[in-house]
């Protein structure tokens, strides 16, 4: 049983009233096999989480558990559990066998055994001619395979990735990306993937925790995440171009922006000062009676065009498929909205209002 | 670290302290004999904590009044002779090795690996392994016994050069252009832009050059002849010359606390500098 | 390495280098060549005529059991002086790269016998360790019924030196062995943690491996360092004694050269010492260059 707990984690850095806390209480359940992803903007927390799990760094408060025993106080040589670090952190004195096997050797695994898992985690990654090379002769991608080689072989309880596809390049970032799902796929090991990309994020996670200033917002599957996102930050997170966020006065199916009241397809959820959430996906241009926008600027970008426009005061982009004729910067476009696709968030808190 | 692991953690502070002690133990002793009397000390053991004896025996130093069987000069002379040695040999080996490292990156001339292969060639040959004649070259130019005796053959220093060229190699192409367009000459060029820029590095050796100088001690120890030359880490040695028990052990003490604390001051003082310079220089 | 721009003068950069290379020829170039040719000279007692004698003198140095024995006791105290050196230093960076309170302070303490003068270290060793009133003797003694005396027992007396020495050198080593492990990455260390490895295997497995080019440079930096940074520490303690059983080599040449007038053989000393710093200096820059890469 490889299960994650989270139970009101904790951080915080000092002690005393000058203590800096930096996350904030955060508590999920991860089942056995599942694959979750940790994604957030820089400095929201997300690498301090999976360090926490990985024992490199102390918790401050809340528990932890690993396949059901609370590892607070275990040291990560004990946890069972393998890292693929961002800069691949190979042993550059050893060869790639022996960076693989280093792990093994320590728990008194027998040699023939050694050889055998090296030998299939090679096979699965490619890696076979080059295992007796040294680090510095590979190139980033091998590195790379030979830092998750390295994890497959322990066969531990947990796979913890920390931004590990942040120092390929582009077209190696998506490649790998695959690479890693089918190796998910082919193990089943739980994993804990952590990461600022939010295309990375939506493609491989079956859940995910999408964190944000020490605490997590939601904790979901891609699907629920995008369609029914949980707080303001993480409509515009998910999703790009980011969702629109309209803040005004819901009043039934009417709603004040800027002085204009337009209509809504379906009524807010509840009058007064609200903030309305619209995908640029999922507006269209066009008709007549909807909301006003005023067209400046169009950005082509073959399959598709972003229209930029000014609703009132506040910026504004929808985006249409590139076949069809886009409307004339200048020109004033009515704006039709669909009745599944509104969201509503609280301008206070930013939470999701139903 | 990685580990939380407390008795990793105590052992390791015990471990440092056990360090500084074997460091500070030699230092205090000292201290501790510069403030008794001379027969306190003789007596065996000689006592652990400090003594009034302070101002009485450090101005006997400075003053040249100990009454000891060695020599008896004056501490205060010596030290203005290790204070001007080191000031100078420190400006004339920064000075002369920033023109030499200049010149070798930033020129082309004809020799010029030549000169490079002569200064790195100095490298080799340390002052013990040429005393005999270096003497005899400075006694010909009647140099005994004299400032620049004691410190002109001391000054070009290969590994200054090496340090400079390093670091001038490091130095953006971009900028020299960018002087030339501006109208820069070379000089200028090196005054305005390559100095500033170079000023960690004269830190750091500056440093190590001081402690260099003032810690020299088998030079002067040819070089001169009289006492009024001696800098102050030759006039220590002198002074136990008169056998244990003859030494006034109280006022060598005193000598040698105040022998150390220029050196530790610059060291302490400009401690970041030298660290970083020195793990640099060596590389 | 070359830089692409340059500067056109040809005179300036002569200028530039004139100073220093003046010094080398007067100081540096004139009396090794000298040195290398009184090598091979006799000087009768006056000083008054010169024989050259070829190679004679060297011949005479290495039949000479004095000689030789001053090259044993160079090679034993320079070792010993380099393997404690090193291995007290390495302890020391071990654990001041695991502290983080009072770093500084125990870093600015072991900083200090860098700015001792070797000369001054002596003489501190020879008032702690005098066999009469020495404070380390008294405690021998009182403690472990140890009768020291370094003026009669050879040991004694090779156990000062090195003792001074390593002292000396402690602060140096320290410096480069905490500079070595602070630029190890940290990530490598958390991956060998997660890997299984405990403190004492990380360290023999990881660290040490990843030092080895900063143990291999001290080792000769160590070495050159016995040869002869230390002639002050034994022109204040031992003067070479009990007898000749702490003269090392550089201090031979002293002895020879300036107290006992032997300016050939004195001159040959020199010559050997040379080509030992050579060997020495090229093993450092050859053998040295190789960087570990992360």
């Amino acid at each position: 049983m490889a299960s994650i707990t989270l139970k009101d984690v904790v951080k915080r850095y000092g002690i005393g009233p000058k203590a800096n806390q930096v996350i904030h209480g955060v508590s999920a359940e991860i089942a056995d096999g599942e694959f979750i992803v940790i994604v957030g903007p820089s400095g929201c927390g997300k690498s301090t989480l999976l360090r926490m799990v990985a024992g490199l760094e102390e918790i401050s408060g809340g528990d932890i558990a690993i396949g059901g025993r609370v590892v607070n106080d275990v040291e990560p040589s004990e946890r069972d559990i393998a890292m693929v670090f961002q800069n691949y952190a190979l042993y550059p004195h050893m060869s790639v066998f022996d960076n693989m096997a280093y792990g093994l050797k320590i728990a008194k695994v027998p040699e023939a055994e050694i050889k055998t898992r090296v030998d299939k985690a090679a096979g699965i990654l490619q890696l076979g001619p080059l295992l007796q090379r040294k680090p510095r002769e590979l190139s980033g991608g091998q590195r790379q395979r030979v830092a998750m080689g390295r994890a497959i072989v322990r066969q531990p309880q947990v796979f913890l990735f920390d931004e590990p596809l942040s120092n390929l390049d582009a077209k190696l970032r998506g490649q790998t990306r695959i690479e890693i799902r089918k190796l998910h796929a082919e193990l089943g090991v739980t994993s804990l993937f952590v990461t600022h990309d939010q295309v990375e994020a939506m493609t491989l996670a079956q859940r995910m925790i999408v964190m944000n200033a020490g605490r997590m917002e939601q904790f979901a599957t891609p699907d629920e995440v995008y369609a029914r996102p949980a707080t303001t930050f993480v409509a515009s997170f998910i999703g790009s171009p980011p969702m629109n966020l309209l803040t005004g006065q819901a009043n039934g199916a009417s709603f004040t922006l800027d002085g204009q009241t337009v209509p809504l397809p379906a009524p807010a959820p509840r009058n007064g000062e609200l903030t309305l959430g619209l995908r640029p996906e999922h507006v269209v241009a066009g008709g007549s009676g909807g909301w006003p926008l005023k067209v400046e600027l169009i950005e082509m970008l073959g399959a598709e065009r972003l229209v930029h426009g000014q609703l009132g005061s506040h910026a504004f982009t929808l985006r249409m498929d590139g076949m069809l004729t886009p409307p004339a910067v200048s020109s004033t476009v009515q704006l039709q909205l669909s009745a599944q696709h509104l969201h509503w968030f609280d301008v206070a808190t930013g939470v999701r209002v139903e | 670290m990685v580990e939380r692991r407390t008795t990793l953690g105590i052992f390791a502070h015990a471990v440092m302290i056990l360090g500084v002690l074997i460091v500070a133990f030699p230092l205090y002793i000292a201290f501790i004999a510069s403030t008794h009397t001379s027969q306190a000390i003789l007596q065996v053991p000689m006592p652990m904590s400090p003594g009034g004896h302070f101002w009485e025996n450090y101005i006997a130093a400075l003053n040249g009044h100990g009454g000891g069987a060695g020599s008896n000069a004056p501490v205060a002379r010596m030290m203005w002779v290790s204070l001007v040695t080191a000031l100078v040999i420190t400006f004339g080996k920064i000075a002369i090795s920033l023109l030499s490292a200049f010149a070798l990156v930033y020129f082309r001339f004809p020799f010029r690996g030549l000169v490079f292969w002569a200064i790195f060639v100095t490298l080799m040959l340390p002052v013990e392994v040429r005393i005999s004649p270096t003497y005899k070259v400075v006694s010909d130019l009647g140099m005994l016994n004299t400032y620049a005796g004691l410190t002109v053959p001391l000054i070009a220093s290969a590994t200054a050069t090496f340090l400079f060229r390093q670091f001038f190699l490091t130095v953006p192409d971009e900028l020299v252009e960018a002087a030339r367009i501006d109208g820069a000459g070379p000089m200028r060029f090196f005054k305005d832009i390559l100095l500033p820029l170079s000023k960690t590095s004269v830190a750091a050796l500056f440093v190590i050059q001081f402690i260099y100088g003032w810690n020299q001690y088998l030079w002067p120890l040819i070089a001169t002849t009289g006492e009024q030359m001696y800098p102050v880490v030759v006039g220590i040695r002198m002074m136990i010359a008169g056998g244990d028990s003859g030494n006034e052990w109280n006022i060598v003490m005193a000598t040698a606390i105040m022998a150390m604390l220029p050196p530790a001051i610059v060291v302490v003082l400009m401690q970041r500098w030298f660290v970083k310079g020195l793990v640099d220089t060596e590389k | 390495m070359e830089k692409r721009v340059r500067f056109d003068s040809q005179v300036l950069p002569w200028m530039l280098v004139a100073p220093q290379l003046a010094i080398c020829a007067v100081f540096f170039f004139w009396p090794a060549a000298q040195a290398l040719l009184q090598s091979m000279q006799v000087q009768d007692s006056f000083g008054l005529s010169t024989e050259w004698v070829g190679l004679d003198n060297f011949k005479t140095l290495f039949n000479d059991s004095a000689y030789l024995e001053s090259f044993q006791v160079t090679a034993v105290f320079s070792l010993l002086v380099a393997v404690l050196g090193i291995s007290l230093s390495l302890m020391l960076a071990i654990f001041a790269d695991r502290v983080v309170r009072g770093a500084l302070f125990y870093k600015t303490m072991l900083i200090i016998p860098y700015a001792v003068a070797p000369v001054v270290t002596g003489v501190l060793w020879v008032f702690m360790f005098s066999p009469s009133i020495g404070v380390v003797a008294f405690g021998l003694d009182r403690f472990f019924g140890f009768q020291w005396n370094h003026l009669l027992d050879s040991t004694h007396a090779m156990t000062m030196i090195v003792t001074a020495a390593v002292w000396k050198q402690i602060s140096y080593n320290f410096l480069f062995f905490l500079a070595g492990l602070q630029s190890i990455p940290k990530s490598l260390i958390e991956a060998a943690a997660i890997d299984g490895a405990r403190p004492w295997r990380r360290f023999w497995t990881i660290q040490f491996p990843l030092l080895s080019p900063t143990t291999f440079f001290l080792l000769v930096i160590n070495m050159v360092y016995a040869f002869f940074d230390t002639f002050a520490i034994i022109d204040a303690t031992t003067h070479g004694g009990p007898g000749r059983d702490t003269a090392i080599l550089v201090y031979k040449v002293y002895q020879d050269g300036f107290k006992g007038g032997d300016l050939g053989g004195s001159a040959a000393q020199s010559t050997v010492l040379m080509l030992i710093v050579i060997t020495l200096t090229v093993l450092q820059f050859k053998f040295v260059e190789k960087k570990v890469n992360y």
